[in-house]
C-alpha cells in the first residue's frame, strides 16, 4: 500500500520512477513533496518546472502543475510561470549539469532578481542520463566518462554560487537527510524572494562506479559521516572539519521580491486612472 | 465627419500596437538591433494595461519565459534579429512539440553572425522553417508596410492561439524602422482569435486529446485547477512522454496536419496588376516595395508585368505559386538574400515558367531599377 503523501501527491500510475537502484533522487523528490503536503498548499496552485537530466524527470510523477523544459532552460521558464501568474508556487527541479553548467546564465540572474522561486538542485556530481561525464560539481581530480585521467576543473560550490548572485535563501541538504531536505524547502517556500537548496544526491551507478565510491549504502553513508552541520560546525576544531562539507542554512535575508516590484509598477497606472 | 485613427509610426511601433491590439499581456526579450523598439515600447505600454514586461538575461531565456507565460494563459511575445533568431530555435521546436502559442518576431538583419546588424536582409527565411531540428509545422508572415506590421502581427497571434503553435514575424530592418502614416482600424473591423479551452468541471482533461475530426486539442492554462504535464518529448494524449513508434507517428502527423488541413487558412498574399502579366516578379517583405514600383516602371513603358507578393512565407503558398508559374512565362523572385525563397518557387514553377532571381545579400535594399533591368534581361 502506499503511504497517503504517495497517494494525495504523485501520480501513482507513472510509478515507479525510472532512476537506478541506489539513486537518491526519489528520496529528495519525496522530501519535496512532503514540503508541500506539509505547508498545506493546494495542489492546484503548485507549479514545478524541471530542466532535462535524470533530476529533471521528477515533475512527471508529482501531481501538480508540470512543466519538463529543455536542457538549462528550468529557470528561464519558471521566471515567464512566476511573473505570468505569481499565485503559483514555483518550484524548479534541475540538476548539477542541468543548473550549473548549460543553465548557470538563467540560475544567476534568477536569483539576482530575487524572484519567488524555490530552486531545488538534485547535485550527484555527474551527468547521470548520458551515462557519467563529468559535472560542474565533480571534485577536481575525480572521473568521470569524460575525464578519465581525472577532472582537472575545479568544482562549483553552488550554495556559494547562488548566495554571491543574490538568493535570499541558500541551504544544503543531502539525500541522506531527508527530514532536513524537507524542513529547508519548507523555509524555501516560505521565503519570499530566490530560495536555493541544494540536495546532494548519490549515483552509484555512474559517479560512485567511476571512481571506486562503493555502493549505494557506502555512498549515503558518506554523506552521513562527511556532512556537518554549518551550526555544529562553529564549535568544531578544524581539525574535526578535514575533508567534511557543511549542511544547514547558510544564508537567509529579505529583499524585495520581484513579481511585488512589478505589481508596484501595474498598480501606480491603476491609481493615476 | 468620422474620426479616423491616423498616426505616424514606425513598423516596430506598429508590431506592438498590433500585438496589444490581438491581446498581448506578456513580452520576455533581450535586446537586439534592429528589433530593441519592440521590446522597448511594450516595456512602456504592458505595465499600463496589466500586463507583464521581462528583459531576460538572454535571447534563450527571452523565449522560455514567453512560452512559460503562455502556459498560464497569458497571450505572449518575444521578438530578436539573426543572432537572437538563432539563439531561439530550440525553444521554437519546444513551442512546437509541446503546442504552446506564442510569437516570434524577427527584423532581420544582415549575416551569418553579427553580420550587418543595421542593415536590411531577409536571409532567415529558410532558418524560419529550418532553423529548430527535426519535422514540425513552421507558420511564418511577412510584411510589407507599417499597417501591415500591425495587420499581421495580429494574425500571428490568432494562428498562434488557433492552432496552438509558434508563429514568426519575419520583418526587416527597414519594415521595422520605417515611419509611415498608418490608419488604425476599429475594434469591429479587427478579428480576435483566443486558444479554446477545456470546460471546467472536467473528470479528466487530457492535454494533447483531440475529438474526431479535429487538430488541436484544447488547451487549460496552469493553476485552473487540470493538473497536467508538459514535456518536450514525445508524449501521448496525456501528455506523459512515450517512446512507441505509433505514438510519435501520430503526433508528428498531427503536428502537421494542423497546416497542411488549413493551409487556406494560412495562405496570405496579394496580387498585383498580374491579370495579363507575362512577367511576374515575387517579392516580399521590403523588398516587394521595389517591385511594386518596378511594376508600374515596366508598364508605363507597356511591358506586361506583375506582382505576387505572398504575406505568408511558410506554408509555402504552393497552389498559388504554382498558378502563377502557370500564367506567367517568366518568373522572377526578388529577395535580399543569395537566392532563398527562390529555391521553392523552381520546386513548385519550374516546368511552367522560366525562372530566374534578382536577389542582393549587401545589406542594401533592391532598388527598382535593379529589378526593371532583371525585367527587360529575361
Amino acid at each position: 500500500m502506499a503511504s497517503a503523501l504517495v497517494e494525495n501527491h504523485f501520480r501513482s500510475n507513472k510509478l515507479p520512477h525510472i532512476w537506478c537502484p541506489g539513486c537518491g533522487h526519489g528520496i529528495i523528490m519525496r522530501s519535496i513533496v512532503e514540503a508541500i503536503d506539509e505547508l498545506g498548499y493546494n495542489k492546484d496552485d503548485v507549479c514545478v518546472v524541471s530542466g532535462i537530466g535524470c533530476s529533471s524527470r521528477a515533475p512527471g510523477y508529482m501531481d501538480y502543475n508540470t512543466l519538463h523544459t529543455l536542457h538549462g532552460r528550468a529557470l528561464a521558464y519558471a521566471t515567464g510561470v512566476k511573473m505570468a501568474n505569481p499565485k503559483l508556487k514555483v518550484i524548479v527541479i534541475t540538476g548539477d549539469g542541468d543548473c550549473a553548467a548549460i543553465g548557470g546564465n538563467h540560475l544567476i540572474h534568477a536569483a539576482r532578481r530575487n524572484i519567488d522561486i524555490t530552486t531545488v538542485v538534485f547535485n550527484n556530481n555527474i551527468y547521470g542520463m548520458t551515462g557519467g561525464q563529468y559535472s560542474p560539481t565533480t571534485p577536481t581530480g575525480e572521473k568521470g566518462t569524460t575525464a578519465p585521467f581525472g577532472n582537472i576543473d575545479k568544482n562549483f560550490d553552488l550554495c556559494n554560487l547562488a548566495k554571491a548572485a543574490g538568493a535570499t535563501y541558500v541551504a544544503r541538504a543531502t539525500a541522506y537527510h531527508a527530514n532536513m531536505i524537507t524542513k529547508l524547502v519548507k523555509a524555501g517556500m516560505e521565503n519570499k524572494g530566490f530560495s536555493f537548496v541544494e540536495a546532494v544526491s548519490v549515483c552509484p551507478t555512474y559517479y560512485g562506479r567511476k571512481n571506486k565510491k562503493g555502493d549505494a549504502v557506502q555512498m549515503m553513508r558518506y554523506l552521513k559521516d562527511s556532512s556537518v552541520n554549518v551550526k555544529a560546525a562553529k564549535k568544531l576544531p578544524k581539525e574535526k572539519l578535514e575533508g567534511k562539507f557543511f549542511i544547514g542554512e547558510f544564508h537567509k535575508v529579505e529583499e524585495p521580491e520581484y513579481t511585488e516590484q512589478y505589481q508596484k509598477i501595474i498598480d501606480s497606472f491603476q491609481k493615476e486612472r | 465627419m468620422e474620426n479616423k485613427n491616423i498616426k505616424l509610426m514606425q513598423g516596430n511601433e506598429a508590431c506592438v500596437e498590433g500585438a496589444l491590439t490581438a491581446g498581448m499581456r506578456f513580452f520576455a526579450g533581450y535586446p537586439i538591433t534592429p528589433s530593441t523598439e519592440i521590446a522597448e515600447i511594450s516595456s512602456l505600454r504592458l505595465p499600463k494595461v496589466g500586463g507583464k514586461f521581462l528583459q531576460m538575461e538572454d535571447e534563450i531565456a527571452g523565449i522560455a519565459a514567453t512560452i512559460g507565460a503562455s502556459l498560464t494563459g497569458l497571450k505572449s511575445m518575444t521578438a530578436t534579429s539573426g543572432p537572437g533568431f538563432s539563439l531561439k530555435q530550440e525553444n521554437i521546436g519546444y513551442a512546437s512539440i509541446a503546442e504552446i502559442p506564442c510569437v516570434i518576431v524577427n527584423v532581420q538583419r544582415g549575416g551569418p553572425s553579427t553580420g550587418l546588424p543595421t542593415s536590411p536582409a531577409q536571409g532567415d527565411i529558410m532558418q524560419a522553417k529550418w532553423g529548430t531540428h527535426g519535422d514540425h509545422p513552421v507558420i511564418a508572415l511577412s510584411p510589407s508596410s507599417v499597417r501591415e506590421t500591425f495587420d499581421l502581427t495580429i494574425k500571428a497571434f490568432n494562428y498562434a492561439e488557433k492552432y496552438r503553435m509558434p508563429v514568426m514575424l519575419l520583418t526587416d530592418e527597414v519594415i521595422g524602422h520605417m515611419r509611415e502614416k498608418i490608419e488604425i482600424p476599429t475594434a469591429d473591423e479587427i478579428e480576435i482569435i483566443d486558444r479554446v479551452k477545456p470546460e471546467s468541471g472536467l473528470d479528466k482533461y487530457n492535454p494533447y486529446e483531440v475529438n474526431e475530426g479535429e487538430l488541436v486539442p484544447k488547451m487549460a492554462s496552469y493553476g485552473e485547477g487540470y493538473r497536467f504535464h508538459v514535456t518536450g518529448l514525445v508524449h501521448d494524449e496525456t501528455g506523459f512522454p512515450s517512446n512507441d513508434s505509433n505514438v510519435a507517428g501520430n503526433l508528428l502527423d498531427r503536428l502537421m496536419k494542423k497546416i497542411d488541413n488549413n493551409i487556406e487558412d494560412i495562405s496570405l498574399y496579394e496580387e498585383y496588376r498580374i491579370d495579363d502579366a507575362e512577367t511576374i516578379i515575387i517579392a516580399y517583405g521590403s523588398t516587394a516595395r521595389s517591385a511594386k514600383s518596378a511594376v508600374d516602371m515596366a508598364r508605363e513603358e507597356g511591358l506586361k508585368v506583375g506582382l505576387f507578393r505572398p504575406m505568408t512565407i511558410w506554408p509555402f503558398l504552393d497552389k498559388q505559386i504554382t498558378d502563377v508559374a502557370k500564367k506567367a512565362d517568366n518568373i522572377i523572385v526578388a529577395e535580399m538574400n543569395l537566392g532563398q525563397y527562390v529555391n521553392e518557387v523552381e520546386r513548385v514553377g519550374n516546368k511552367y515558367a522560366n525562372i530566374s532571381k534578382c536577389c542582393k545579400a549587401n545589406g542594401e535594399l533592391i532598388t527598382p531599377d535593379e529589378i526593371l533591368a532583371k525585367i527587360k534581361e529575361v
